[in-house]
Parts: C-alpha cells; structure tokens; sequence
C-alpha cells in the first residue's frame, strides 16, 4: 500500500468517524424507568395512566393536549358543534398508521365500536356517545344522548385503532385484562403515533423507534426509547446514578434531596391531579372478605365516617409522603373544573369518635376486613395502606392486607372481588364530571361507575351527575357539583385521602415535559 | 463433691459434661466461649422476644406513624422508648430485630431438622440396602447437587406460589413451604455424609453379629447403625443452621420468602433497604448486623464443634 492511499484512508477513516459523531449527537437513544409496566399494548384494555401515557406515544387520539394541557388536534385538525346533540370532526389526511394503510373515519367508527364491546376498560370515555356517522372518508359527526359540550376535552386518552389490522390479527375486541386474556394487540401495537412499538417483553423492557413517516415533524431526537420497569425504589434511584437510565419516575420520597443535589441529574416536581382514596364495597349484603356474617358493616354510614376519622391523613403526609402530599376532602383536585375549596375540608381525625360510632354502629369490638392495594402503583401506596391499617386498629379492625403488583391487584379489584381497596384517579378531561361519572354514579351497563368498584349508589347523585354532563352554563353546574360532593362527602362514599405529588428525575441532559395528569411524551423528549 | 458421686457410683450429668474432653476443649477456647454467650443471648432475645422486647411491632394498635423513621437514641432528633430507632412505619427497629430473628431461628432450625431427618433416613437406606436403590438415591442427590442450593428453594418456593391459593400466601402455610424449601435444598449432605459412614460400619461385627441374631433392617439401622454414624451429621447440622438462615434471609430479601406480616430479618433487610441511599441507615444495617452476628457466632462454634469432635486433631 502506498504512503498516499494509505493516507487517504486515513482522511476518509476521519470522515467516517466524524460524521458518525456529529451524527450521534442528533439521534439518542433514550431510557427511562417507572416502577411499573404497561398491563398490555391494547390502548381500549385498561384505562389507566401509565399504560395510556405509553401507549400514548403510539397511538392517537382525535383531540390531544399541549405542553399547557391545552387541546391540539391530532386526527382530528378541527371540531365544532353542529347541533347541541352532534359534534363533527374533521379528520387529518394523509396520515399513515405505521404499516402503512391510510387513516381514515372508519377506523375511528371501528375504534368506537370496539371501545363500547365487552373486555373494553374505556366504555367511559365514549359512554355519552350514541353513534357515530360517517359523513365522508375525513368527516365523522358524534351524536350524543344528550348535549355534551366538553366532548372533545374527553377524547385525548381515547385512541384511534387500524380497522384493517385489528382484522387481520383477530383483535377486533379488546380482551379483558381482567380475566387475563391475551390477543394480537396485547404484545404487538400498530398505530398512528410519533413512536412505534419495536419490541415488548412484559415486565422486563418495552422498546419504541421514532416513526420516520409520521405526519408532523418530530420535535424530539430520540431515535429509540427503551422502557424498563424497575420495581424496587433503591434499585432505580441506582440505576439513574450510574447512568444506566435516562430517566425514571417515581422518585421515591426519601429520595428526592439526595437527587436533587446530585449535580448531574434534574428532579422535575410538580402537583398532579391524581387523588387518592379508599373505596368500601357498600352493595352486597356480606362482604367477600370480612368476619361479619350475614350483614355489610360498610353499608352503615357511621362504619365509614370511623374510618374516615380514624385516618391520620397529616401524620400519612408527614411521615410517609414526607410532605409531598395534598390531604383531600375531595374526590377531584384543584385544577380540575369544578373543585370548590370551601367543600374541601376534611372532617377531624378522631380516634375517640372513631370508636364511638362503630360502638354505635354495633361493633365495639371492631371486625376484621381483608382490604386490597398495589404496591408499585400510586407515590408509596403500600406503605400508605400499612399505616392505615395500623390507625383502623385502633379502633379495633383487623385489617388484612394484600398488597400487590398492579398487574394482579387491578383484574382483582376491576371485577370488584374486593372488599375494601386504594384507587388514585385523574381525570384526564380536566373536569368533575369525568370523576363524577367514573367514580361517583351508579354501575350501569353503558360505562357508568365502571370505576365506582365499591358500587356506592345514591339517585341524587346519579340526576345531578347526568344533568352535569349536559349543563352549559358554568354557574348552575359548579352548583350541582358542589351539591353532588357534599351529598357524597356526607355519606362517605369514599374515603378520599390526598393529591400525591409528581417526582420525576432526569439526567441534566434530558429535556421533558411534565404534564400534570403524569403523561411523558417521548415526542417532546429531547436529549442535548 | 465429686467423690460422694463416685462413690455411691451417680456421677450428675452436669458433672459428666463438666468433666469431659469437649468441656475442657470450650473451656481452652475464648473465642467458643464468646460466641456461645453472643448466641445464647441471640436466642434468648429471640425466644422471649414477646416479654422483653420493649414493644411489639406487630401489634398495629400500638404502632404511631407520628414516631415513624427516628433515628437510634444517640443521635440528634431521636424519639424516646426507640433504642435502635424506627422504621418508615414507626415500628421500634431493636424489638422488629428481636421478632425478626425469631423467625429466622425458628426456620433455620426447623429446615435443618428438616434436612437432617431426611437426608439421614435416605443415607442410611441407601448405604445399608445398597445396590439398585443406593445408585438411585444417589443419583439424585448428584443432580440436586449440580443446582446451587438456594435456586433449588427458588424453584420449590415459585412452584408453591404457583401452585396454592394466593390467599394462603399470607398464612403460617408459607412458612411451611419455605421451611420445605430450603430443607429439600440441604438434604444432599446429610445422605452423603450417613451413606459413607454406614457403607464402613455396616461390616463391622457388631452389625453382622446383630444380623445373626434375627434383628430386622429397620432395626439395625436404627438401633445400632443411626448411634454411631451421627456424630459427624451432628457437627454437619450446625453449620448448616447458619447457612439455612442465610439461605432464609436470601429468599426474604428477594420478597419470596416468609409473608410481610411475619418479617424475618431478611424482610427487614430489604424494607430498610429502600432507605439506605436517603441516610436512613439504621432500618437495613442494625438487622444486617444483627444477622451477621448471629450467623458468625454459630459458625465458629460449628467449628469448634467439627475440631473437637475429630480425634485426628487431638
């Protein structure tokens, strides 16, 4: 080889090396932690946040949020109200799901249909839909039961699905998580979004590519996010240290001063809408698991005001939230459309008279009640119930407690096989009635109360939680959701507890946005 | 004293044991000494834990979070009544140790008697009976011993969560399993140990010659072979408590061992662990150090045990 060619190559070897380092610094691969997984890649099989804020990614829904939570459209460029029962959107065109058939309004029709089936966990979102026309290939018109003015507030976890691929692979419904079911969708993912779904081991790391044909320019670098759940606090606080991830979340409490003073990592702290609270199965006549025979303590009003008084929710703050907590009284937080800070008051913590009204009640000795609660869910959440159980033995319950991974606590408590449960809910309109419907009215076939595991009943809250959906006139309705608060609040329907705070760390490299419903875009993840 | 005894020919089995050459060998060794005193005082802790811890950890009523994550008495900020401090629930770290080591000792022990029962019985058939059933007993024993002990009591511990009711995960029965477990993971040694032993004494004379007298197998095994090849299994036992109790805080640590109602020292272990990088060192470390302790002290004294007991070392 003679001297030139050999320097030559030596020059192009440069070239090489250079542009494949300049090229590094825009392309990143990006990972990130949570302390749990994703359930399954169906985006209509759970409707809960961490699954939705991954799926997210990679599916669309018609109307989005921004960085400001205000509403962007995504299939969907524009919607109005063309009567006061029928909202009509117009679909974006030329959009591609990621192999490659053409987006058009039969795969919303389709994924309207295939959330209203049973195995769907978003029957809520699209409950208050009646049908859907088709107007033309990018026109759809949603008719609703009655007038629905924040319809497309509703929409932005609600995800549109290919018709022709469910089709192809058999996954036309959403299979029940509940009964661990399993179908094309739950492994594989084919949607519109910014990112696609490279490969999915459950449980062990979930991988998404950026989707080169997708129909906006990305605004993020990241050409691979790799997401790892990583259960044990200690465990994914060290893992961001050594640098082994990008990101993760949750901090764990005890954690964030030390994070906060590493020089190298960021922790991103925020309210989130979240509230926390405990449900008490108040419908059938002998709870599944308790000692009392033949009767339901928690139907007895005093039995859950005892519980209530018998929380210590500043010592749970103090101590176990270290502060990072926003006790409730309310079964919605501020910053949601209808919070009214006069009704959030929170009745005393009172062992005293905790005790005394279940002595009035008829169990001065207390009974025992089997109660449920993940561990890898909510901000401390088995800790939480631990120390409750500890305060409800003061008053002489005997609480047993299953605490759980979520993967097999939610199929539990979803099917209501549970007597006594931890249940966080956001709701993602940003507005009471979404928490009301979900939570607070009675389990009906179409979608309502499919979250009110405890089947809490009351028929005024029902009128006033129908009459809130269609109100225009923003008075008369934060009227009525005051009204339907107190009545529940009154009645202990639930034991609301706190608002957790968002905890988020990240090397100082990573750029990211948090939303305060805790949704991590990948699309606004950029790494410098 | 000892003359009245021995003369009226009742030496008091205290005495016996005062008198012989393992007395003296223990009495010659300071380090015996010191570690049999740590762990009668470990054991005594242990066993009498519900009287002299100073609270009960598990009993919820008297728990208050307001007390939860105090630092141990000499440092600034410590709650009183908390020696050791307390942990994120508040419960007292010194009494959740004496509780904790409760259940480690009482899973140690229980898995060693376990293993021991097991693998002496099959070490002695297989040695005695021979042939056919020896190669097969000792086949197995080999596989097992190609696993590494503690993936055995993984396995077995898996297929058992698999296997029951998930609401009999929380009761005594997992304790059972897991007592299971790790004593199905030791039994190799023992058999291997009581086969080797049997394979020489079984042609000695006294055995032939209680052959000749018309005692049955069962018999012989029992009454004659079992006396005598026990000594080395006894020594063996010993140490294995220490590694049984490893073996338990290993699996409680990994969250498959005893139910969280129930915390061994290695449930505390882990449970502090997730404190450990926020400075709340004492909820991981005192149980740590306590476990340490405890297994050390038996350790030397398996030793001592193993060395006292080998006439070539004397």
């Amino acid at each position: 080889m003679s001297p030139t060619v050999r320097r030559t190559l030596k020059a192009l070897l440069a070239l090489v090396l250079a542009g494949g380092l300049a090229a590094a610094t825009h392309a990143a691969t990006y990972k990130f932690a949570d302390q749990g997984d994703a359930t399954s890649m169906d985006p209509h099989s759970l409707n809960e946040s961490l699954q939705l804020s991954l799926l997210g990614n990679i599916y669309e829904p018609l109307v989005g949020r921004g960085k400001k939570l205000e509403l962007v459209p995504l299939l969907a460029t524009s919607w109005k109200q063309t009567e006061p029962t029928v909202w009509r959107f117009n679909l974006r065109r030329n959009v591609k799901f990621h192999d490659g058939t053409p987006f058009t309004v039969d795969d919303v029709i389709f994924s309207y249909e295939r959330s209203k089936v049973d195995g769907s966990d978003m029957k809520t979102k699209i409950a208050t839909v009646k049908e859907m026309r088709k107007i033309d290939d990018y026109t759809v018109d949603f008719v609703t039961n009655d007038p629905f003015p924040i319809l497309p507030d509703t929409l932005n976890t609600w995800f549109i699905m290919s018709k022709a691929w469910c089709e192809k692979n058999n996954a036309t419904a959403p299979v029940d998580v509940r009964k661990g079911k399993e179908n094309a969708a739950t492994l594989r993912a084919n949607g519109t979004g910014p990112f696609m779904l490279k490969s999915r081991e459950p449980g062990v790391r979930t991988v998404f590519v950026q989707n080169p044909a997708y129909w906006e320019k990305v605004e993020s670098n990241v050409t691979e996010a790799i997401f790892t759940p990583i259960k044990n606090d200690a465990t994914r606080v060290a893992a961001l240290i050594s640098g082994d991830i990008d990101m993760m979340e949750p901090v764990p409490l005890q954690d964030i001063e030390k994070l906060k003073a590493a020089p190298a990592l960021n922790v991103l702290q925020g309210p989130e809408l979240r509230t926390i609270f405990l449900g008490m199965d108040q419908s059938r006549d002998e709870l599944l698991f308790s000692n009392v025979k033949g009767k339901n303590p928690f139907k007895d009003r005093r039995v859950r005001q005892a519980f209530y008084q018998a929380i210590d929710i500043e010592a749970i703050k103090s101590r176990i939230m270290r502060g990072a907590a926003t006790p409730t009284n309310l079964m919605i937080a501020p910053g949601i459309r209808g919070f009214d800070p006069a009704l959030n008051k929170r009745l005393p913590h009172d062992t005293a008279a905790a005790k005394k009204l279940m002595v009035d009640a008829g169990y001065p000795d207390g009974f025992e009640v089997g109660m449920n609660c993940p561990n890898d869910r909510y901000v401390n959440d088995a800790a939480i119930c631990q120390a409750i159980a500890a305060m409800l033995a003061q008053i002489g319950v005997k609480v047993n407690l299953m605490a759980e991974t979520k993967v097999t606590y939610f199929p539990k408590i979803l099917s209501r096989n549970t007597s006594f449960y931890m249940l966080g809910w956001t709701p993602d309109s940003y507005d009471a009635q979404n928490a009301i419907f979900a939570l607070l009215m009675t389990p009906a076939a179409n979608g309502q109360g499919l979250f009110n595991l405890g089947s809490y009943s009351n028929k005024r809250v029902d009128e006033l939680g129908k009459a809130i959906a269609s109100e225009l006139d923003q008075t008369k309705r934060n009227a009525m959701i005051a009204e339907l608060f107190k009545i529940h609040g009154d009645e202990f329907g639930t034991l609301p507890l706190h608002q957790q705070a968002l905890a988020w760390a990240a090397k100082k490299s990573i750029q990211l946005v948090q939303l305060a419903d805790n949704t991590n875009q990948l699309k606004w993840t950029i790494v410098k | 004293m000892t003359m009245t005894a021995a003369a009226t020919g009742r030496v008091s089995r205290f005495a016996r044991w005062r008198d012989s050459d393992l007395a003296y060998n223990f009495r010659r060794s300071p380090v015996t000494v010191v570690s049999a005193a740590v762990l009668a005082i470990c054991l005594a802790g242990a066993i009498f834990a519900p009287w002299v811890a100073p609270h009960n950890p598990f009993d919820l009523a008297t728990l208050n979070l307001l007390d939860a994550l105090s630092p141990p008495q000499w440092m600034a900020g410590a709650r009183p009544g908390y020696l050791l401090g307390t942990d994120d629930q508040g419960r007292d770290v010194l009494s959740a140790i004496m509780f904790g080591a409760r259940i480690s000792l009482l899973v140690g022990l229980a898995s060693v008697i376990f293993a021991m029962v097991l693998g002496v019985s099959l070490g002695l058939i297989a040695g005695y009976v021979g042939g056919k059933l020896d190669a097969f007993i000792m086949r197995i024993a080999d596989v097992q011993l190609s696993f590494p002990a503690i993936l055995i009591a993984l396995l077995i511990d898996g297929v058992a969560r698999a296997v029951l009711p998930r609401e009999t995960h929380g009761g005594p029965l997992a304790l059972f399993v897991l007592i299971f477990a790790i004593g199905i993971s030791n039994w190799v040694q023992y058999a291997r140990t009581v086969r080797g032993s049997t394979l020489v004494e079984k042609n000695k004379e006294y055995i032939q010659a209680a052959r000749v007298i018309g005692i049955r197998p069962l018999g012989i095994m029992r009454h004659h072979l079992l006396p005598n090849v026990l000594g080395p299994v006894l020594v063996l036992a010993t140490i294995n408590i220490a590694t049984a109790i490893i073996t338990e805080a290993t699996l409680s640590f990994l969250g498959v061992g005893v139910p969280p109602t129930q915390p061994s020292l290695g449930t505390l272990i882990r449970i502090g662990n997730d404190f450990l990088f926020s400075g709340e060192w004492w909820i991981t470390i005192f149980p740590g150090a306590a476990l340490v302790i405890m297994v050390l002290a038996i350790n030397l004294l398996g030793d001592w045990l193993r060395d006292a007991l080998n006439p070539r070392l004397q």
